[in-house]
This record gives C-alpha cells, sequence and structure tokens, in this order.
C-alpha cells in the first residue's frame, strides 16, 4: 500500500501554519449535523471529546471504566514539556523539536513533532485556564523542573498526580459539552468492532459492560484514543484494563499498524515479589534527579547495602556515562540494568533489581529536604515493599510502561481508513522509537484540543458522506461477528483461566521481545505466541454468562487480541535489523554495548496490513527524512 | 512464591441490582503478606474459577491509588484498616493467618450495586456535569503566566484537587452525604482565579444535583475525612458551606433563576 503522509510543503515552522490555513472550513451551523464518535476519555480522547463539543460537532464519547475521569492518564506523575522558556536557560519550539527527535532516535515524523512542540505552549495556557493548579513559584508563576534527561528545565508539573490534574481539566471541559448536550457520555462501553461502509469508517459496535448489549452506534468519523498497548508483557505499568482491543479490530478492517515494536521499558519500576504479581509500580523519573544507581561489584554480596564500601560499588551509568550519568534516557538506563543483572550483579530475593540510593542526597540535603522533593514516592514506595528508602536504598527494575508504536496516522491524524482518526498514545508519529519523558500527556492534548478540531473540519469538508444507518447490513454483520465470538469464547469451558494465559504470554514478550532481543528469541516467541493463542482457543475457561456484568469475560476478549497481536509485534522486531531507541537488537550493538541505527536500510516506518487470520501480514513503508534535525548517532557519554 | 497466611474471607455477592445480596465465605490457604488486597482477591477469583463458580466482581484499574476506581468495604472500613491509602495499595502483611475478613461495596442509594461490589458511581459525574469546572473553551486561554496565583493559594487548590472521586467519603457516612467530595471540587476551583467568575453558579448547582442523587445531609460526623485515601479535610466542606449561604444570599434571585 503507498502511505501518503501529507505533510504540508514549506519550512518546517510554517507548515502547521500553513496547513490550518488550507484546511477546508466546515461551517459553524452545520457542524452539529455531523457525528463525530470518541473512543476513549483519556487525555487524548477527553480533550478531543470537548473541543470538538465545543465547536458545535454532535460528540458522542465512549470508556470501559465507569467514569471518564478514571481513563489510565490519571497515572501519569511527572509532568509535561512545553517550550515556553520560563527559565530562560534557552529553550525554544526549536529545541524541544530537536531534542523530541533525538530522543526518539531519529524514527519519528519531522513535521508531526514540530507541531506537537508549537502546540506544547498552548496546552499549558489551556490547561491553566481551566484550573489545573500546576506547581507555582512564591511569586505566583509557573513553576519548571527538569525531567528525564533534558538539559533545559521545561516540565510543568502537578505534585506527582500532573496526569490527575491535567485528566480532571479535560474531564471536566468534556463533562461542560455532556451538559450542554454536544457530548454524550458512554461509559462502561467496550468497542469490539470498527463499522465502515463504502469503505470509510462509519460507526462502532461496543458491547455494554453492565447488561452485556451489542450496541451499534453510527457516525460520520471515529476517533479512536484508546491508549497503549504495553499490557502485551502482562506486568507493566499501565492499568489493568489497558488493551490493544480497539486498535487492533480496526487493524483487523484495515488500519496499517506502525512500528509495533517500539515499546518502552522504564528504568524506574518496583520488582516482580512474586507469582501473585499483578501489575508493576512506576517510580516517577525524577527520582533519578537525586538518587544514585548502583549495584556491588561482586555478585551475591551478603553485606547489607550500607555496609559495602565505595570502591565495591558499581554505579555503572555514573561509570559509563560520565556526562548524563544517572540521567541517561530511559532506553540506555533500563538496558544497563538488564546488563548487570544478567552478569549476576542483581540485588534483592529474585536477583533482578538494582540500587536507587539516596544516601548522599539525604547528606547533601537533610532528610527533609529530599522528603520536600519526594516525600510521596518515598512513602509509596514503603507501603509496598515495607522497606523504608530514607534508611536503605530503594530496589528498582525496569518494566513495561509505554508504547511509541500503533495505528498509522497521517499529518492528520487519519489512519488508512477515511473517517478513523487515531489520538494519543494509540498512534504511531511523535515519539520515534523511544519517548522522552514528560512528552506523551503533550502528546495526547496536543492532539485533542489543537489538532484534531482542525483536521476532522478539513475531513467533513472534503468528503461527501451519506447518511448511515445503524440497523443496515454494515453494522448488523459486525454486530454478529463479536457476537460469535462471545458466544465461542463462553462455551469453550476448558481448564485455563483469562491470567493464566496472560501471564504466559507476559513470559514469552518480556523473555524474547522486551529490552534485548535477538533472532534466535524473536523466533521462539513467532512459534510460541501462535501456539498459545491456539490453546486459549481450546482451553480457556470463562465462567458466567454474556449478560451480564462479566469481567472475565472482559479480560479474555482484550487477551484474544493481545495474543494475536503480540505476534505481530514479534515479527516487526525481528524485520526490524537495528537498535533505535526502545528496540535494542542484540545483533546490531557497538563493542560497547551501545544501539546501532542502520540508516541506509531501516529510516523508515514500517506499517502493517492485516491480510487475515492465520495469514502473513503485508508491509508498507513510510521513508522519514530528516531535514532539520540531522541523522546522528545518540550520545551520552 | 507461596504465602503463610490462611484466611478467610466473606464476600458480598449479588448477581444484579434488582437481586438481593448475600455473604459468601471462601477459604485460602498460602497468601503472602507481599501481595497487595487485590492480589489475594486475585488468587480468590482463580480458587472460585477452577471450582466452576463464577468471579467476584470489584472495580478495580490503576492499582496504583489514582484512578478511583477500586472501592470496598473491608471489616466495615472503605479501604481497609490503613490510613490515606485506597485498598488497592493495601498489602496482607496488614493482617494476620488465620483472620476473618468481610469484604462489602459502597452502601449508599445514590450508589446502586452493579454486581457484588462494583457499583455505579455516576452520580459523581452528573455533580461535576451540573457546574464543576471552568466555562473556558480550547482556544480561549491567555499566555499561562499573565494571571498570578500566590502559591498559597495554588497549594490549597491543590490540597482539594487531590480527590480522585472514589466515593469512600459517602460509603463511610451514616447519611451518605457526598459533602466532601462536592466540597473538594468546590474549593479546588474558587481557590483559583480561574473559577472565580462563576464561583456562586458553581456551588449552588453542584448542591442542587447532590441533592436530586440522593445523597444524605452532612451531621458533621467527619467520617468521611478518616476514610478518605487522599487525606481531603473536612475545612472545606466549611466552606463550601459559606460559599453556598453567601452564593445563595446575594446571587440566586439576581442572576442564578433568570440564567437557569
Ligand atoms: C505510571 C505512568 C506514569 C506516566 N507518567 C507520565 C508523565 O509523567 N508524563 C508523560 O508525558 N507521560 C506519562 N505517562 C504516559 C502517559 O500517561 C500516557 O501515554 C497517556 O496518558 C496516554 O493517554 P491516552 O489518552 O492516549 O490514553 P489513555 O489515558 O490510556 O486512555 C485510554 C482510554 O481509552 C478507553 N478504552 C481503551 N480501550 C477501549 C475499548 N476497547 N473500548 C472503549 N474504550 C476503550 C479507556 O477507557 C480510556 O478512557 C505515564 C504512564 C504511566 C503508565
Ligand atoms: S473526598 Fe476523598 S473519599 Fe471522597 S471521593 Fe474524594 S478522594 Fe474519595
Ligand atoms: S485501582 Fe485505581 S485507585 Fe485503586
Amino acid at each position: 500500500m503507498k502511505l501518503e503522509s501529507n505533510i504540508p510543503g514549506g519550512p518546517i515552522a510554517e507548515k502547521w501554519t500553513r496547513h490550518k490555513f488550507e484546511l477546508k472550513l466546515v461551517n459553524p451551523a452545520n457542524k452539529r449535523k455531523f457525528t463525530v464518535i470518541v473512543v476513549g476519555t483519556g487525555l487524548a480522547g477527553a480533550s478531543a471529546a470537548a473541543s470538538l463539543g465545543e465547536l458545535g460537532y454532535n460528540v458522542k464519547a465512549f470508556c470501559i471504566q465507569d467514569s471518564p475521569r478514571r481513563a489510565h492518564s490519571i497515572a501519569a506523575q511527572g509532568g509535561t514539556n512545553a517550550a515556553h522558556n520560563y527559565p530562560n536557560d534557552g529553550d525554544s519550539v526549536y529545541r524541544l523539536f530537536y531534542d523530541t527527535v533525538k530522543g526518539g532516535d531519529f524514527r519519528a515524523r519531522e513535521a508531526n513533532v514540530h507541531r506537537l512542540a508549537e502546540c506544547s505552549n498552548l496546552i499549558i495556557d489551556h490547561c491553566v485556564g481551566q484550573g489545573v493548579p500546576f506547581g507555582r513559584e512564591y511569586g505566583g508563576l509557573l513553576d519548571n523542573r527538569s525531567f528525564g534527561g533534558a538539559q533545559v528545565s521545561r516540565t510543568f508539573y502537578a505534585r506527582g498526580q500532573t496526569g490527575q490534574q491535567l485528566l480532571l481539566g479535560a474531564y471536566q471541559s468534556m463533562m461542560r459539552q455532556v451538559a450542554k448536550g454536544t457530548v454524550k457520555m458512554f461509559p462502561r462501553r467496550e468497542m469490539l468492532d470498527l463499522v465502515l461502509v463504502d469503505g470509510k469508517a462509519r460507526g462502532i459496535v461496543v458491547r455494554n459492560l453492565i447488561s452485556g448489549e451489542l450496541e451499534c452506534h453510527e457516525a460520520d468519523a471515529v476517533c479512536l484514543a484508546t491508549g497503549g498497548y504495553g499490557n502485551v508483557f502482562y506486568l507493566s505499568t499501565n492499568a489493568k484494563g489497558s488493551n490493544v482491543s480497539a486498535i487492533w479490530r480496526a487493524h483487523k478492517k484495515g488500519a496499517l499498524f506502525a512500528n509495533p515494536c517500539y515499546t518502552q521499558i522504564h528504568p524506574t519500576c518496583i520488582p516482580v515479589t512474586g507469582d501473585h504479581q499483578s501489575k508493576l509500580t512506576l517510580m516517577s523519573e525524577s527520582l533519578r534527579n537525586d538518587g544514585r544507581v548502583w549495584v556491588p561489584r561482586n555478585a551475591d554480596d551478603p553485606r547489607k547495602p550500607s555496609d559495602i564500601p565505595e570502591a565495591e560499588r558499581y554505579y555503572f551509568l555514573e561509570e559509563k556515562y560520565p556526562s548524563f550519568g544517572n540521567l541517561v534516557p530511559r532506553d540506555v538506563a533500563s538496558r544497563n540494568a538488564k546488563m548487570v543483572c544478567d552478569e549476576g550483579l542483581g540485588v534483592g530475593g529474585s536477583k533482578r533489581a538494582v540500587f536507587l540510593d539516596f544516601a548522599d542526597a539525604i547528606k547533601r540535603l537533610g532528610e527533609n529536604g529530599v522528603s520536600a522533593r519526594y516525600g510521596n514516592l518515598f512513602q509509596m514506595y514503603e507501603k509496598i515493599t515495607d522497606e523504608n528508602p530514607y534508611k536503605t536504598p530503594m530496589r528498582i527494575y525496569p518494566a513495561s510502561h509505554y508504547t511509541m508504536g500503533g495505528l498509522w496516522v497521517d499529518y492528520n491524524l487519519m489512519s488508512t481508513i477515511p473517517g478513523c482518526f487515531v489520538l494519543g498514545e494509540a498512534n504511531f508519529s511523535d515519539h520515534g522509537a523511544n519517548r522522552l519523558g514528560a512528552s506523551a500527556l503533550m502528546q495526547g492534548l496536543a492532539d485533542g484540543y489543537f489538532v484534531i478540531p482542525y483536521t476532522i473540519g478539513g475531513y467533513f469538508a472534503s468528503s461527501k458522506l451519506d447518511k448511515v444507518n445503524s440497523s443496515q447490513a454494515e453494522f448488523v454483520d459486525a454486530a454478529k461477528s463479536s457476537k460469535a465470538q462471545i458466544d465461542r469464547l463462553l462455551s469453550i469451558n476448558g481448564k485455563k483461566t483469562v491470567t493464566e494465559f496472560h501471564r504466559e504470554l507476559g513470559h514469552v514478550m518480556w523473555d524474547n521481545v522486551g529490552m534485548g532481543r535477538n533472532k534466535t528469541g524473536l523466533e521462539k516467541a513467532i512459534s510460541e505466541v501462535p501456539a498459545l493463542r491456539d490453546e486459549f482457543w481450546k482451553n480457556v475457561k470463562v465462567p458466567g454468562d454474556n449478560a451480564s456484568f462479566n469481567q472475565n469475560l472482559e479480560s479474555a476478549m482484550r487477551l484474544a487480541d493481545l495474543l494475536e497481536f503480540g505476534e505481530l509485534l514479534a515479527r516487526d522486531a525481528l524485520y526490524r535489523e537495528e537498535s533505535c531507541g526502545g528496540h535494542f537488537r542484540e545483533e546490531h550493538q557497538t563493542p560497547e554495548g551501545e544501539a546501532m541505527r542502520d540508516d541506509e536500510k531501516f529510516c523508515h516506518v514500517a506499517a502493517w496490513e492485516w491480510k487475515g487470520d492465520n495469514k502473513k501480514h503485508d508491509l508498507s513503508k513510510e521513508d522519514l527524512k530528516f531535514e532539520y534535525a540531522h541523522l546522528m548517532t545518540r550520545s551520552y557519554k | 512464591m507461596s504465602g503463610n497466611m490462611n484466611l478467610t474471607i466473606k464476600v458480598w455477592r449479588q448477581k444484579n441490582i434488582q437481586s438481593r445480596g448475600v455473604f459468601e465465605t471462601v477459604k485460602l490457604s498460602d497468601i503472602s503478606p507481599d501481595m497487595s488486597f487485590l492480589e489475594m482477591l486475585d488468587v480468590m477469583n482463580e480458587q472460585l474459577m477452577r471450582e466452576n463458580k463464577e468471579a467476584f466482581a470489584f472495580d478495580h484499574d490503576c492499582r496504583e491509588g489514582i484512578c478511583g476506581m477500586c472501592s470496598l468495604v473491608i471489616n466495615g472500613l472503605p479501604h481497609g484498616p490503613d490510613n490515606l491509602i485506597t485498598v488497592c495499595q493495601l498489602h496482607m502483611r496488614k493482617f494476620k493467618d488465620g483472620d476473618t475478613i468481610v469484604v462489602e461495596p459502597w452502601r449508599a442509594a445514590a450508589f446502586p450495586v452493579i454486581r457484588d461490589c462494583a457499583v455505579d458511581r455516576s452520580a459523581f459525574d452528573r455533580i461535576i456535569q451540573a457546574g464543576g469546572f471552568v466555562s473556558i473553551s480550547t482556544g480561549n486561554a491567555p499566555p499561562a503566566n499573565t494571571v498570578l496565583v500566590p502559591k498559597a493559594d495554588s497549594e490549597r487548590a491543590f490540597d482539594a484537587a487531590a480527590c480522585i472521586g472514589c466515593g469512600a467519603c459517602v460509603a463511610s457516612c451514616k447519611n451518605a452525604s457526598a459533602m466532601l467530595f462536592v466540597a473538594a471540587k468546590v474549593s479546588h476551583l474558587s481557590y483559583l482565579p480561574q473559577g472565580k467568575p462563576e464561583k456562586q453558579k458553581r456551588v449552588l448547582s453542584m448542591v442542587e444535583q447532590m441533592d436530586k442523587e440522593g445523597f444524605g445531609n452532612c451531621t458533621n460526623l467527619y467520617e468521611c475525612e478518616a476514610s478518605c485515601p487522599k487525606g481531603i479535610s473536612v475545612e472545606f466542606i466549611a466552606k463550601m458551606n459559606r460559599e453556598y449561604l453567601c452564593s445563595s444570599a446575594l446571587y440566586a434571585e439576581r442572576v442564578y433563576s433568570t440564567e437557569g
């Protein structure tokens, strides 16, 4: 398939302005004649629903939680970036653009990233206007912190709850539109299928999670803002309900899936304690500003960490990356933690952990100083582990956290299905092979507040959209096939629970398609995932019925999709014979163990097309051009 | 990893809103003190399903204390025996080998049971919809630093904005009052200059909606504060009461009745 990215012409700093002017407009009085479905009410979905409602479109919003305010975005802690340059430390739209392209290891689309940086300041302005209580200085002005290895302070934050506060802002704006009647909210609904009429996205099938009823909803366009697929690893920092289903079903209806192998493993999470573990908790990245990462030089050192003398400690990040030290980007920090553990130097019961030590920071700032900065994080750590991090170093280990891959979209955020737009973590466009800290919130909000309101108008104004009706064949058939899948799941009545299968999938993915990937492991995953999928469809046990609140059925359906998707992720990782960002192919590294890109062969987006059950995907490529941020090797030495 | 605790769990089972609920007793062995409470319930569910029974339904999502989805009353206490945490952050080390643990849903007329311990809290969304926002459309905002917000106001607004909308305050209150939740949102916005212009209308509409939803009155028992996982202070209730009184006196006839 030929991929048309529809990037506007002109110099990079003028593209978006020019595009906004060139997009056709929908007359204000006509907007209410268009219905837009927004699936997902995280930062991307809620901001889109609110803004589209404000413009006068007729919006229907859906989410799986009991309230739109509970989307996974709520969990973001650290902050959101913007190029306001309030600290006067040299930031600019261009620098934010440049850092994001470089941070993404030159695998993102330049034009999109520049637009993102342009929107970043508007986001802060708007959120402040909504009453988001960002951190402030005594003079009443907004405060900034430096985050995730950035050399300027550009991160706006709201204590350790930036995601919650931004989401409440978007949610409240959306509820204001609900009151006005422009947005209709459908909580506890799960999208099961995308409905196409004449090749265009014209509606969805959802399951009412309380009654089990399948409902069809028609619209003139569908926006998917359903988040990332990190739960393919079973254990991740994502919420339990996070899933790939909505975008996967759209994929099976023709939307290409781009770069599924770009997954981000976050370095500072609380390690796994046992088989019962159901999710992993992130400890904010900001901890690396003052905490020092180390392991004992001698494997299985029996001494208490505080009794191990300096000379016998291996501060591996500081030694290997003297200029960035503990603040290297996430992929680098994660991979190095894995390497020292692979060498047998890991700590704790499982030996899959490294120390994050605050002893020096406490000496420098006092316990109170450290507590003022990280008090709530320390408390959280203690609640979970029963250890006091003021007295003994934290133990951390990397965990699946964010997914840069997603549905392929053009500059208008439209997928390869006309009328199906994809926003936030669910699309692929802005973070390349590695996302920098504090840029996902920014992206979700840019997409929802400032991009889709323009580009969707352009689509409506230039497309011919006949009336559709949810009783027509395309809807009825889609609902029928969803119902058939549900009936099949309920009738298997096998021996293994959904969780058992999910855990197994997680093991296969984490061991073979996790932080370090190689041909042998990937081929293993490519044979094991389908085998597990076959077993699932023969031997899964889903008690209960469809006509009730049945959480086990919900999980079974999500897992069914992850079991198909996991294979594509591994295939993409096998295809990409290079190391870039979060994708580390062990065959492609320098003698010092650093990632080696192959710009000759892989400076492109790999977008995969579904060809049918158990058939191989077709590959399409979008070549990436770097006209402004020139290709170079990332170095954090 | 196996643990060393044997427990008796009494869980509330209720098929749907129409049916009557009963307690079901489940015996669990080998529970590890490192498990979270919800992980213990996962283990219980796996066991139930192996016995061909339906799993016990309870809401949860983030499992790190921020989404406000988890909502269980444990031995009579919303979010369980530990302070300032949600039930997903509770760990089994807070219990002893041999304990009997009673698990119930939020009980309030305004939160009907959907199944077992999952309840419908959409009343909270309708209260926000009634006025829990600043009327600003995308594109309207002035540059962020043009409006100064004294740090103290911003911090106090934050203390209130920390509410996760879980509803434990309602569940802990004998009258099933939603005052703490409503007061938190009213205060969050009225401390900030951006929220001030609509302050009077907001408090009146939100309180009116709260009453319509069937939440009870506040009789100053303060159980809400004690059960709140985010430490939202009852001082916000006093603040809201003052704002409410002022607003009804000064504002009601003048604007509110004509504007709707
Ligand atoms: C612990 C943690 C901390 C983070 N911290 C930061 C940070 O400090 N800064 C930063 O920039 N980023 C951070 N991130 C990343 C960031 O939070 C997410 O990438 C971002 O919030 C995703 O937003 P979203 O709107 O795309 O999707 P989400 O917030 O995941 O929302 C998905 C929505 O889709 C709905 N949905 C999903 N599937 C379906 C379906 N099938 N049918 C119907 N509805 C569905 C859900 O109900 C939900 O409403 C963090 C992530 C985690 C896990
Ligand atoms: S005030 Fe506290 S208890 Fe009540 S909803 Fe908010 S966070 Fe929950
Ligand atoms: S599950 Fe999110 S707060 Fe408990």
